[in-house]
């Protein structure tokens, strides 16, 4: 048998029908939807040109490095050790010092505890249960998608791959049902960004040694302060049918 | 009928957990009033937390915390991004999650109400959320809509007509209803009732507190059948309890007003 | 208070479209400034070290105030600029500048490099606020900053870049933010300038012609982290929660900080909404008695 040149996993993963609560997010796109800056097709695909370009990045590399910490075995995530001080903890710290908005972490916190939570029952590993337990109040999304996609046999660049679509589809799919635009023409921006895609979670995979926390502190830390915002007002406004 | 807080004390429900109860049905028929009349009636009585998924931030549970019937803390609400039916049915995280939240706070509980979004008929709960269901549906829909049926006029564990205080106004034949209902439900019980009229909901309470009861003494009993009950369901789809009051004759309509 | 010494002529740096002639006309420059305290008889702040050369020269202003005064152009292309900053267990630092720095392209391709690094010890404040740096166009410019925080340290560290002057499209920038409180991170964050398509993205900065931020960290009143007590600024602020208005917003931190973020359509007006802002996050740090 030779190895897979892809794994079949990674479309579970991403399939927007995964029962993992990503439906309730529209990654910013309500708000922005609501405050009018994004308004048709093309507002649409420099929003998620933008949201790919800073938090999708910064996503990816996050799982890239839990898919690695994941797949280094239960040893480096959960028990900490010279080679690993961190684990598990010590990731999650690096996405919050990356999430300067509270909103954005809660977001990203509730969405990752979702996810967690089904892909301990589709793929159950000790490593995902050693991740639940280090980090009881949810860990963050690109965390919890890294560490699920290596239980699941992905490698680090599948695992980032799926966090910077991750990244697109949600808000792509909000605007779709807020604005009523053409789902085809919707889905045809989102191709137009598969070359930043795959950029973005070649570059995500490629530092050498993505299981050690001193390759961490130097991950890609791209600010969306417009997202920001949007988030933060997001939560403040009367009329709210997305989580976030 | 006070009971159930000290079975549970003692012999904790082996379930591990409350039963969890959806209620569902489309935009108007009245859920989050039968919510809050099921939180009246059985507030006293039975431990409980009610998980709300309005599709506008949190209106039903506003509601519910200002009409005073339960602690606004054991009321949660889940945004459902547009789509009220996906939360209840093809993607039940973050309802799950609410779920095990109030219970990990509040817990033990016997009874979680998840009250779905206002959505259509083909609307109804994934087991993997509710252990039963409730669909409402109200008169002004016309006296039609049990004939066509679909999964929650037909297949939901009660079927509740509500606003049956509006029927001469709107010219819907609750006889008709009731007749059609029963058609397609294959013996499952029909309640009609006015929250507005009987804010405490009697019949429909009732109902619930007899599932609960059997929720808690299937629990109790490992998994052999209940005396009284139909064997060889499996247990997500238990008959209805004894305690219940049959459709015959709480299903029978006020003579036309 | 001690009266401040007057302040030093506005540099090269605070100057117009002009300078981008002569900008053209030096040579690429390698320059390191030093500024340290040492906690002096009486728990006194005591500058006892301040040594710079140009392009950016320090100049001291007050008992425990330093000016950051621009005595050539730029940074331009190829400038290799390093400030590192100490600041002593117990002592306090001020470093402000005279002017806005305009940052320029050289000679060549390389890029223009600014590196800061501060450690500020347990009980030591350092307030970092120098005048926004404008991004000229053609500039290809690398900004890095290394922030150490000791337990109980406190900062108030204020950013804020301008996108070109005016009329004009900015060139390329970096900026890379690192801020550690006891070796674990605080925040991380990167301003990346340069690519039209990602910077006018409604996610990104817009239609903001300017962006800043201010990390303020152990003031009294600042949040302690996620989920931990926090009294409110104003009653406005609880546990966690952050204040949101026109263009800015206050962000309280997972770790013991909170980030003051604003975007703006003008350098005037970036200020404003960052001092708001700030205002916001600690009423007391708004006007300070320096």
């Amino acid at each position: 048998m030779g190895v897979p040149a892809a794994n079949a996993a990674l479309l579970l993963l991403t399939d927007s029908r995964l029962p993992a609560g990503g439906h309730g997010h529209s990654g910013g796109a309500e708000a922005a939807v609501s405050s009018g800056v994004v308004r048709d097709l093309t507002t649409l695909a420099a929003f998620l040109r933008g949201r790919l370009a800073a938090s999708g990045r910064v996503a990816a590399c996050l799982a890239a490095a839990a898919c690695a910490l994941g797949t280094a075995g239960p040893a480096a995530a959960g028990r900490p050790d010279e080679d690993h001080p961190a684990g598990w903890a010590g990731l999650d710290a690096e996405a919050d010092a990356r999430t300067a908005s509270p909103a954005q972490r809660e977001a990203s916190r509730v969405q990752g505890r979702l996810l967690l939570r089904t892909a301990r029952r589709i793929w159950p590993s000790p490593v995902l249960d050693e991740l639940a337990r280090a980090v009881p109040s949810g860990a963050h999304h690109p965390v919890a998608l890294g560490a699920a996609a290596g239980a699941a046999g992905c490698a680090p660049g599948e695992a980032a791959l799926a966090a910077a679509y991750a990244a697109l589809t949600g808000p792509a799919t909000a605007a779709v049902r807020l604005l009523g635009l053409d789902p085809v023409a919707v889905h045809r921006l989102l191709a137009d960004l598969a070359p930043d895609l795959e950029r973005i979670a070649s570059a995500a995979a490629a530092p050498p040694d993505l299981a050690a926390a001193s390759t961490w502190a130097g991950l890609p830390a791209h600010a969306a302060p417009a997202l920001d915002l949007l988030a933060e007002r997001h939560l403040r406004a009367e009329l709210r049918l997305f989580v976030s | 009928m006070g009971a159930g807080h000290d079975d549970h004390h003692h012999s904790p429900d082996p379930h591990g957990r409350a039963l969890r109860l959806g209620i569902g049905g489309p935009v108007g028929s009245g859920k989050t009033a039968l919510t809050a009349a099921l939180c009246r009636a059985l507030g006293e009585t039975l431990r409980l937390a009610v998980v709300t998924n309005d599709i506008y931030t949190t209106e039903d549970a506003d509601f519910l915390r200002k009409a005073g019937v339960l602690d606004p803390e054991r009321i949660a609400a889940v945004q459902t991004g547009c789509c009220p039916h996906t939360a209840i049915r093809d993607d039940i995280a973050a309802n799950l999650d609410a779920v095990e939240s109030l219970e990990e706070r509040f817990g033990p509980l016997d009874l979680v109400i998840v009250e779905s979004g206002g959505d259509n008929l083909t609307a109804t709960f994934s087991r993997g959320l509710a252990d039963r269901q409730i669909f409402v549906l109200d008169v002004s829909g016309g006296d039609k809509v049990p004939r066509k049926g679909g999964p929650g006029v037909t297949a939901a564990d009660l079927l509740v007509v509500n606003k049956i205080d509006l029927a001469p106004m709107v010219g819907a034949d609750l006889t008709v209803m009731s007749r059609d209902a029963a058609a397609v439900r294959e013996g499952r019980p029909v309640l009609f009732t006015s929250v507005r009229q009987e804010p405490e909901a009697h019949a429909v309470a009732e109902w619930v507190l007899g599932v609960v009861h059997a929720w808690a003494r299937e629990a109790g009993r490992d998994h052999g059948p209940q005396p009284g009950h139909e064997s060889g369901h499996e247990s997500g789809r238990e008959p209805v309890p004894s305690t219940a009051p049959r459709p015959a004759t709480t299903a029978a309509p006020p003579p036309g007003r | 208070m001690t009266p401040a010494a007057p302040l030093p002529r506005p540099g090269p740096a605070a100057a117009s479209r002009t300078g981008s002639a002569a900008a053209a006309a030096r040579r690429s420059m390698t320059a390191r400034a030093v500024l340290a305290t040492t906690l002096g008889p009486g728990g006194r702040t005591v500058l006892s070290t301040m040594r710079s050369a140009p392009p950016i020269t320090l100049r001291r202003t007050g008992p425990d105030r330093v000016h950051l005064v621009s005595t050539a152009a730029g940074p331009l292309g190829g400038d290799d600029l390093a400030l590192d900053i100490e600041v002593a267990p117990g002592t306090t630092l001020d470093v402000r500048s005279v002017a806005s720095t305009l940052v320029l392209p050289g000679p060549g391709p390389a890029e223009s490099l600014m590196t800061v690094t501060a450690r500020v010890g347990a009980g030591a404040s350092l307030r970092f606020a120098p005048e926004p740096a404008v991004l000229a166009a053609g500039c290809r410019h690398r900004a890095t900053v290394r922030l150490e925080l000791a337990a109980g340290a406190r900062v108030f560290w204020r950013e804020e870049f301008v996108f070109g002057r005016y009329g004009e499209a900015p060139g390329r920038c970096r900026s890379r933010f690192d801020a550690t409180v006891d070796g674990r991170p605080l925040l991380r964050q990167e301003f990346t300038l340069g690519d039209p398509a990602v910077d006018t993205s409604p996610a990104v900065y817009g239609d903001a012609r300017c962006a800043g931020s201010t990390l303020i960290a152990g003031f009294p009143g600042s949040p302690a982290g996620d989920g931990r007590e926090r009294r409110g600024a104003a009653g406005i602020c609880r546990t966690g929660e952050a204040v949101v208005g026109d263009g800015w917003a206050v962000l309280p931190l997972a770790g013991p900080g909170i980030l003051v973020s604003a975007l703006a359509p003008d350098a005037v007006v970036l200020r404003r909404r960052l001092e708001r802002g700030e205002s916001e996050a600690i009423p007391a740090v708004a006007s300070p008695v320096a």
